[in-house]
């Protein structure tokens, strides 16, 4: 393609974008605008499949009978988010197995969280709570984004979200008021979870890449530190509410410019998570492998049996 | 208390219990995620099933114990599943024929009960019938492809096949609970449904060119609390929180 043919294109569709026009499947598109949304959607599909573990690791654990249904439910609605959100990266022209197979191979992230250990029913609880609600505060904005499959999938997703977000609010609050025994269980549920939950969000804006661009696409619509800020500000009072402590010394409320305040992050934590250092980043990737390759024969005869079926409908 | 009609009804919440958390230890760990999906959501019916089941019986039982006393506290020879439900998941073949042949028989004893003269009874096995039908087709139509398959799937879904066969036959056990049940036309008379459940089988067997085992070797003692060694380590999983936990509210 010509250059000037190029440059046409690329205002025309920043134009686009500048005026909030959705920018759909078929519709041009910069390389570049391509890749980073196949990178950022099929990362957050691994992250709800991946996501499914720790939670799928108390289903069979769970305390009561609608205990074991809900957390069903929501690890059903975890897996469906996966398959909506791979359906949007197929929108793109990537190939669902594949992107799978950069996740087995360590090319492709996930969310750093779920690399942590689920090592209570309290942590059902917290991860709800405060994974489930960080989710919810990077993804309403995705709702506008500006590529037409991943925002409106993020439209069912975040009502889904919300509803988890509440369930694991109501278990925190049940334990917080229950029994010292479960109240503990409460508090160190929280003190596990808060600092990876507030890591969710990102590096600090001077340190995060890719976030200028995605901002000028309008794919991110705030800031890592700004989204950050906003769950700190609004999790503080629920866990107060509860009567549960924040595990962090320096936080404070600053009644100038009606924030909290909140101690450093611990970054190198972070990256070691990201780079596989994490307890469960092994775990977690053997057993989506296990799944694949244990499935391996049962989709080989799904095709085969579909293929003897037409020959047969054919003769 | 209806003793007969307190054990009658356990027993069918027991199989949806046991069944449902079989499944539910699969949650992530599906062949493809559409399995994943189909797996847990059949896992969530059952288990919405058992908590309808256990809330009857606890009401029959009228000792003031409710659903969860009843599905989380009871020792291992007081849970009367069929052994089926409790054999572990094995792989995708074995989970969907212990499904296929459970499913099958569900169908047609939900399709009898709901004529029971028991309302409560009635009532729970109308509204389950309609998900158990959806089950039904779902293994029924995996046994098909993976009979039909490749090679390897042939061979491993007649192994699976040739495994839990034995234990279809304590599906149509029957005792002097259900002789009661049936005089009172509360309950279901199972032999009358075998023919139709034999005939059903033989169908998707043939369409999946497997075989129905020769060897008539039968197990059975589930609905009388005698388990195989299976259901102990479920229980364990199932009961661990209100063990460790006693008493305290979830």
């Amino acid at each position: 393609m010509k250059e000037t043919n190029l440059e046409a294109l690329e205002t025309a569709f920043q134009a686009k974008i500048d005026k909030d026009i959705r920018i759909e499947p078929k519709d041009w598109m910069p390389e570049e605008y391509r890749k980073t949304l196949i990178r950022q959607i099929s990362q957050h599909a691994h992250s709800e499949i991946v996501g499914m573990l720790p939670e799928g690791n108390w289903i069979t654990r769970a305390p009561n009978l609608r205990r074991k249904a809900v957390l069903l439910a929501k690890v059903q609605d975890e897996a469906g988010h996966g398959l909506y959100l791979y359906s949007a990266v197929e929108t793109l022209g990537a190939d669902r197995e594949a992107t799978i197979d950069d996740l087995h191979s360590g090319k492709a992230k996930y969310s750093s969280i779920f690399n942590y250990p689920t090592l209570s029913w309290a942590d059902m609880g917290a991860i709800g709570w405060l994974v489930d609600g960080a989710a919810i505060m990077n993804q309403v904005p995705l709702c506008r984004c500006s590529y037409g499959p991943y925002a409106r999938a993020m439209v069912r997703v975040c009502k889904e979200e919300s509803f988890h977000q509440r369930q694991g609010f109501e278990i925190m609050s049940t334990l917080a008021n229950g029994t010292p025994i479960q109240k503990a269980l409460a508090q160190d549920a929280l003190n596990r979870f808060w600092w990876p939950a507030l890591m969710m969000f990102g590096p600090n804006d001077s340190d995060s890449p890719h976030s200028q661009q995605s901002m000028d696409w309008k794919i991110k619509r705030f800031s890592n530190d700004e989204l950050r800020q906003t769950f700190v500000d609004v999790t503080v009072p629920q866990a107060e509410m509860i009567g549960l402590t924040i595990p962090d010394p320096d936080l404070k409320f600053n009644e100038e410019t009606g924030h909290y305040e909140f101690g450093a992050i611990n970054w190198d934590e972070f990256w070691e998570v990201v780079k596989g250092n994490g307890p469960c980043n092994a775990d977690r990737i053997a057993a989506r492998r296990n799944a694949k390759e244990n499935g391996q024969w049962v989709r080989e005869a799904a095709m085969a049996h579909e293929e003897k079926r037409k020959a047969k409908q054919a003769s | 208390m209806n003793n007969d009609l307190y054990t009658y009804t356990l027993r069918i919440a027991d199989d949806s219990l046991i069944l449902g958390q079989r499944l539910s230890e699969l949650c992530g760990h599906g062949p493809i995620l559409e399995e994943d999906i189909a797996l847990t959501n059949i896992a969530l019916d059952l288990i919405g099933q058992a908590t309808t089941l256990f809330e009857y019986a606890a009401t029959v039982q009228n000792e003031g114990k409710t659903a969860d006393d009843l599905a989380f506290l009871r020792y291992e020879h007081d849970y009367k599943n069929v052994l089926l439900v409790e054999q572990t998941n094995g792989d995708f073949g074995q989970t969907i024929v212990r499904q296929w042949l459970f499913d099958t028989f569900r169908v047609l004893f939900y399709d009898a009960l709901q004529h029971s003269s028991d309302t409560q009874l009635a009532a729970i096995a109308e509204k389950s019938l309609k998900e158990t039908k959806y089950h039904c087709k779902h293994s029924s139509e995996w046994v098909i492809r993976l009979g039909d398959g490749t090679e390897e799937s042939h061979s491993r879904t007649q192994d699976a096949l040739d495994l839990l066969w034995r234990y279809s036959d304590e599906l149509f056990f029957m005792d002097e609970t259900d002789q009661a049940m049936i005089a009172a036309k509360v309950g279901v008379d199972l032999a009358a449904l075998r023919p139709i459940w034999m005939e059903r089988i033989q169908e998707v067997v043939q369409a999946a060119t497997l075989t129905i085992p020769t060897n008539n070797w039968k197990q059975q003692g589930g609905r009388l609390g005698k388990h195989t060694e299976h259901l102990g380590f479920l229980l364990a999983d199932l009961q661990y929180m209100q063990r460790a936990y006693p008493g305290m509210q979830w």
